[in-house]
């Protein structure tokens, strides 16, 4: 039930696409948090998508196929999907806009409080502008949650693993799609398949993303294409919120690492794409209608959407250049598998390429990070504690730790392995100084505190105690019941056992003659027998047995608790 | 244990330059810590009194030693200008920080200072071009809100000021005690840069800057038109308009205005700002969008603000030129570069005019012709007569007196430090804020130290246990009046932790040792003691109705924890004695109960 969720944490743009759900339909009221370029970036993502499926509208949509024993009669993938019923329409800009209105700016390592309960920091994580690992943490526990993280040195910052450390809990997913690839090697691929192509006078289709991945490899062309003597070869970027992609990405000075950062000292745009579009080396259009059908000229290479090849101008491309041998599809993106999304238009004569650039954590740097960080558990995904279904035999291809990680499945509700036992409590400094120490053994000091309790927003506060009230003057007629004593006022637990000699001395002191001391199994038995009252003395108890004589009780309670502690 | 906190503020400027907008550089003492805030440098002079005496710091011993850390609130000079000197010269090597933008554009000022200082007047003893790339390397970049761990104990958090490019606020902690320094900040967003912000955080000590302490301006809107105005009407017939700026900052919003206004009324005369400087710093406001205000940030893709049509690029030959024109050159407060430069050429025509559209600091030729002098002594005792027009407009981004009341109530600290204003202006304002606010106010002159003691509570951890517990009951409805909390504090080296009694004399392997009282009440009675104990039992119900009473099948009764057992002595049948029996938790009900009991029960209703 949404409605009973507080508070939403994004950690990148490619994890807030169902954001419009949740905050438009759902009764959601909580907060959401995300960094700046998350939100700016992720705008352009929904932008992107409701775009193009806005573009092809369509008349009516089928839904008896969803019926149960309809879809089992269906030839696969679709009598393998999933709660079909549970499908949506895209959502639309209004609801876009609306979701992203709601979300909180956050910048990394901020503290936010929430309710006064726990702090939540967003840290960079490396993997995308404005990417964020985040920690939960109160006074004495702290969870740290870690998603789409990359060690890899591309544009954004690097990840913060410092200040993952001493969690209690780390909760770790959103590693790479592609634990066997290196992105290092599939950029290089990448590139010669792409010189190769136009050589021969081909086209190069690459289906992606309008941001992310696309500025490093734009970045990869700009020095690439001149040494490979490809300079005249346009590069065309196609995506209705292309040009704000390439806006946006060098505005973002802070959120970019180091050697970006000081060419905006310079100050210099921090992406050489800035140059490439000067020098007309690439242009970017917002859909392949207008401007750009003037402007087409082959073989080129293009970068467009959506790379799962099911809308978007993608389509178009794959339809005119597919038919020759000439041409070249390169997937750089990990998300789709590119055989099912090309199943559509097979038989295909072109050449399809395939190098998953995916910067995220393969399992190799998370035995890394993990033996950096040392949490004191690992919680992830059923599917890292296992070897992919694929390669059965590749058991280096899942998370190894002690303890082993504790692995939690789709809608299934894992407790963290941990007993909150503290909590932070502010003692007034009136209160402070009225408090007497005394040292019990070496270094450890104890003070008994009886303080007011006042708790407002979470936050617990300890007051003085009020003077005792003065006795109220005798308007009413007094009644028994009035002087019924509170017993909520504690009286102090006692420690310490009492040695009877001194005992003795001391009721002596005072003034009590005819002792007689009897020695029992367990202590001793001091008659005071004049009194007819008798102190039972033990190891670690005491009994008084007396007459009802007030004066002599107080007067014998107060010279035992001489010999006590209290607490 | 627990010594009160003790916090100090020291605010620290050299003689010469008052209660006045001189150059900041302030030293605050927080809960042991040392923090400087900002290092700036007085325009006015040219000699020793231009930097602050850092001996004020430390007379010996490293000031890296003493100062945990600097920070800089922006990049204006008197607020940076002697931080080479700082650290290079005098010798400082621990972190500065300051904003993204705060370190891209400060070296470039600074080296032009330098340029104007060492290179056009010829003084020695200045800071190097190395020096300046040496100190910046000590620079750690803050962004906003992101909360910097200086040390363990020590952190500090940028607030966005408005002002200028990658001005903020900080807030300096050290455990529950805080200080904020505000910087320069203004409180109305303008046409390039929005309106500081900063939570309600209740520092201990606010210290705000108060240059326009008195004033409260008329509205933005109306000094715009002013200004179009003016200029417009002195293209018209002919004279020539000089800006003097700072490159950064309203030389842009000066530059948008222009724009939009020769865009629509297509005016032809030439608008031109002085080279290098202001040129590049369009290219940082391009960079850092982000910084710049709602409308700006929401159009730049469609439009970017900064890229100018009409705004060319100004050569020296251009100021001999016939004809109208307006000029942006630097500085902005007329006492060297540029802007001096074109002054003096332009000065004697009474077509021209210059408009000021910021403080100037007193020395400075700025300060001079605003403050109505017609005839100015220059180097080797020319005298430069000033026929041409002064205006005054202050559109320097500082918070006037409305909106320096309004940070305060909205960080609402417990009290608040003046600087970098007047002393007049100052007084007028620390009574505003005392009387309006109740917040206790101090304006310290130069050089004057301030102590505030503050009264931190301790954070210790209690057992969730015991807070539990008492939550509870708390919860109860007859819990109106305020409840004790009772438990243990232990303490072990910085450890604090509070825990209910029981668990820390486990914790420390001690055993509870119980003290309990038996009673004898003896009282005349015939009956039998089941009877007897029956009507205890029915005497006690009706008295003690919160508490819980019971009649045990033994024929004992129990109030509470304590138990009551009747017996009858064998020697005397008229008498019974009763055994009230408790421990020392219950004393108070113990003994009351046995008074109670002395004095006998009520004759049973027959």
């Amino acid at each position: 039930d949404l409605s009973t969720v507080d508070v939403i944490l994004i950690s990148n743009y490619h994890c807030m696409m169902a954001l419009p759900y949740i905050t438009e339909h759902t009764g959601f009221t909580g907060t959401v948090y995300a960094t700046e370029p998350t939100v700016q970036i992720g705008r352009l993502l929904m932008e992107e998508l409701v775009n193009f499926i806005e573009r092809v509208p369509k008349a009516q949509s089928a839904s008896l196929w969803k019926n149960k024993d309809i879809q089992r009669l269906l030839p696969s993938p679709l009598k393998d999907a999933v709660e079909v019923s549970t499908w949506r329409r895209c959502y639309t800009m209004q609801e876009v806009n609306s979701a992203l209105s709601k979300i909180q700016l956050v910048g990394y390592s901020q503290k936010i409080e929430l309710f006064g309960a726990v702090q939540v920091t967003p840290l960079s994580s490396g993997y995308a502008l404005g990417s964020s690992n985040w920690i939960i943490q109160s006074h004495y526990e702290k969870v740290s949650y870690v998603s789409g993280s990359s060690l890899l040195t591309t544009h954004p910052q690097p990840m913060d693993q410092a200040s993952l450390k001493n969690s209690d809990v780390l909760v770790l997913t959103g590693l790479t799609q592609i634990p066997t690839a290196n992105p290092d090697g599939m950029v290089g691929e990448f590139c010669s398949n792409l010189a190769l192509t136009v050589r021969n006078g081909g086209n190069v289709l690459v289906p992606c993303y309008p941001s992310g991945v696309i500025y490093d490899l734009l970045e990869c062309l700009y020095q690439y294409i001149d040494s490979a003597g490809l300079s005249s070869v346009p590069l065309y970027f196609i995506s209705p919120v292309a040009n704000s992609s390439l806006e946006f990405s060098q505005i973002f000075a802070e959120w970019l690492c180091h050697n970006k950062q000081s060419k905006v000292y310079l100050p210099e745009p921090p992406f050489p794409h800035a140059e490439l579009i000067q020098t007309n080396k690439l242009k970017h259009y917002p859909s392949i209608h207008g401007d750009f059908s003037n402007d087409f000229r082959q073989p080129c290479v293009v970068f467009t959407g959506h790379p799962s090849l099911r809308f978007g101008d993608v389509v178009h491309f794959m339809e005119l250049w597919g038919k020759s041998s000439l041409n070249t599809v390169i997937f750089t993106e990990p998300d789709f598998s590119y055989l099912e999304a090309l199943a559509p238009y097979q038989p295909l004569a072109m050449k399809c390429i395939y190098c998953p650039i995916d910067t995220r954590l393969n399992f190799i740097q998370v035995s890394k990070l993990l033996k950096e960080v040392q949490p004191l558990h690992v919680v992830c995904p059923e599917q890292y504690t296992q070897p992919p279904p694929a390669q059965s035999h590749r058991m280096d291809l899942m998370i190894d730790c002690q303890p082993p990680a504790m692995s939690y499945r789709r809608a299934e509700v894992l407790a963290l392995p941990f007993k909150r036992r503290y909590e932070k409590i502010e003692i007034m400094p009136e209160l402070a100084d009225s408090l007497v120490p005394m040292e019990i053994k070496p270094g450890i000091s104890l003070a008994t505190v009886s303080a007011v309790l006042h708790t407002k927003d979470n936050k617990h506060l300890l007051q003085p105690p009020p003077r005792p009230a003065q006795p109220t003057s005798g308007k009413k007629r007094k009644r028994v019941s009035d002087d019924v004593p509170d017993c909520k006022v504690l009286k102090p637990l006692l420690s310490g056992s009492i040695p009877v000699e001194q005992f003795v001395q001391t009721l002596e002191k005072h003034g009590f003659s005819d002792i007689k001391v009897e020695d029992t199994a367990k202590g001793h038995i001091v008659l005071l027998q004049e009194a007819e009252t008798l102190i039972q003395i033990e190891e670690d108890s005491t009994h008084i047995i007396c007459d009802n004589d007030e004066m002599l009780r107080v007067r014998l309670r107060d010279l035992v608790l001489k010999f006590l502690q209290k607490f | 244990m627990c010594g009160a906190g003790f916090g100090r503020f020291r605010w620290l400027v050299g003689e010469g330059a008052g209660q006045d907008v001189g150059r900041s550089c302030i030293l605050v003492s927080i809960a042991g810590k040392n923090v400087m805030l900002d290092c700036g440098m007085h325009m006015g002079f040219n000699d020793d009194r231009r930097f602050p005496d850092f001996s004020y710091i430390t007379q010996n011993g490293r000031l890296t030693d003493f100062l945990d850390c600097v920070i800089i609130s922006h990049f204006h000079l008197d607020h940076c200008g002697a931080l080479p000197y700082f650290s290079e010269m005098v010798g400082y090597d621990g972190p500065i920080y300051m904003t993204h933008p705060t370190q891209a554009i400060c070296p470039i000022l600074l080296e032009d200072y330098r340029k104007i200082a060492v290179d056009k007047k010829g003084e020695a003893n200045f800071f190097t071009s190395q020096m300046i790339k040496d100190c910046m390397k000590k620079v750690v970049a803050v962004h906003l809100h992101q909360t910097v761990q200086v040390d363990d104990e020590l952190e500090i958090k940028a607030y966005y000021a408005g002002h200028v490019l990658g001005a903020a606020m900080f807030q300096i902690k050290v455990g529950s005690e805080s200080v904020v320094y505000t910087g320069d900040y203004n409180m109305t967003p303008d046409r390039h840069l929005g309106a500081a912000w900063i939570d309600k955080c209740r520092p201990n000590l606010l210290i705000t800057e108060s240059t326009y302490a008195t004033t409260i301006r008329d509205s933005k809107r109306c000094r715009e038109r002013d200004f179009l105005k003016k200029v417009h009407e002195t293209v018209e017939r002919g004279g020539k308009v000089l800006i003097p700026v700072f490159a950064l900052g309203r030389a842009q919003e000066l530059c948008i205005l222009l724009e939009t206004f020769w865009e629509r009324m297509n005016l032809k005369v030439p608008i031109y700002f002085s080279t290098g400087l202001t040129e590049k710093a369009n290219h940082y406001y391009k960079l850092f969008i982000p910084w710049t205000n709602q409308k700006i940030r929401k159009t730049f893709v469609q439009r970017n603000m900064f890229e100018f049509k009409h705004i060319k690029a100004f050569d020296r030959a251009f100021a001999d030129n016939p004809g109208p024109m307006v000029v942006f050159a630097t500085p902005g407060m007329l006492h060297a570069g540029q802007s001096l430069q074109i002054f003096r050429k332009w000065a004697g025509n009474e077509k021209n005019m210059v408009i000021m559209p910021g403080y100037c600091v007193q020395g400075t030729v700025g300060h001079k012709i605003l403050s109505g002098q017609r005839k100015l002594e220059m180097e080797g005792r020319q005298v430069l007569e000033v026929k041409m027009q002064v205006e005054y407009m202050s559109f320097s981004a500082h918070a006037d007196a409305k909106g320096i009341m309004q940070l305060v109530g909205q960080a609402e600290p417990e009290s608040v430090l003046l600087v970098h204003g007047e002393a007049k202006k100052m007084e007028f304002l620390k009574q505003k804020i005392e009387q309006e606010l109740r917040v206790s106010c101090y304006m310290p002159a130069n050089g004057e130290t301030v102590t505030l003691p503050t009264s931190p509570s301790i954070p210790v951890g209690i057992s969730l246990g015991l807070l539990k517990r008492e939550m509870v009951q708390g919860l109860l409805p007859e819990a109106k009046k305020p409840r004790l909390l009772h438990g243990t504090l232990i303490m072990k080296d910085s450890n604090f932790r509070l825990v209910s009694s029981e668990q820390a004399l486990k914790e420390l392997g001690l055993a509870e040792h119980q003290l309990r009282f038996t009673c004898r009440v003896h009282l005349h009675d015939t009956r039998k003691e089941q009877e007897m104990a029956l009507r205890v039992y029915s005497h006690l119900k009706s008295v003690l109705k919160d508490h819980c009473v019971q009649h045990l099948p033994d024929g004992s009764v129990t109030v509470e924890s304590i138990l009551i057992q009747a017996a009858a002595p064998s020697e005397d049948p008229g008498t019974k004695v009763l055994l009230v029996s408790w421990t020392y938790q219950d004393e108070e009900l113990g003994s009351f109960l046995t008074s109670l009991l002395k004095k006998g029960l009520p004759q049973a209703p027959s």
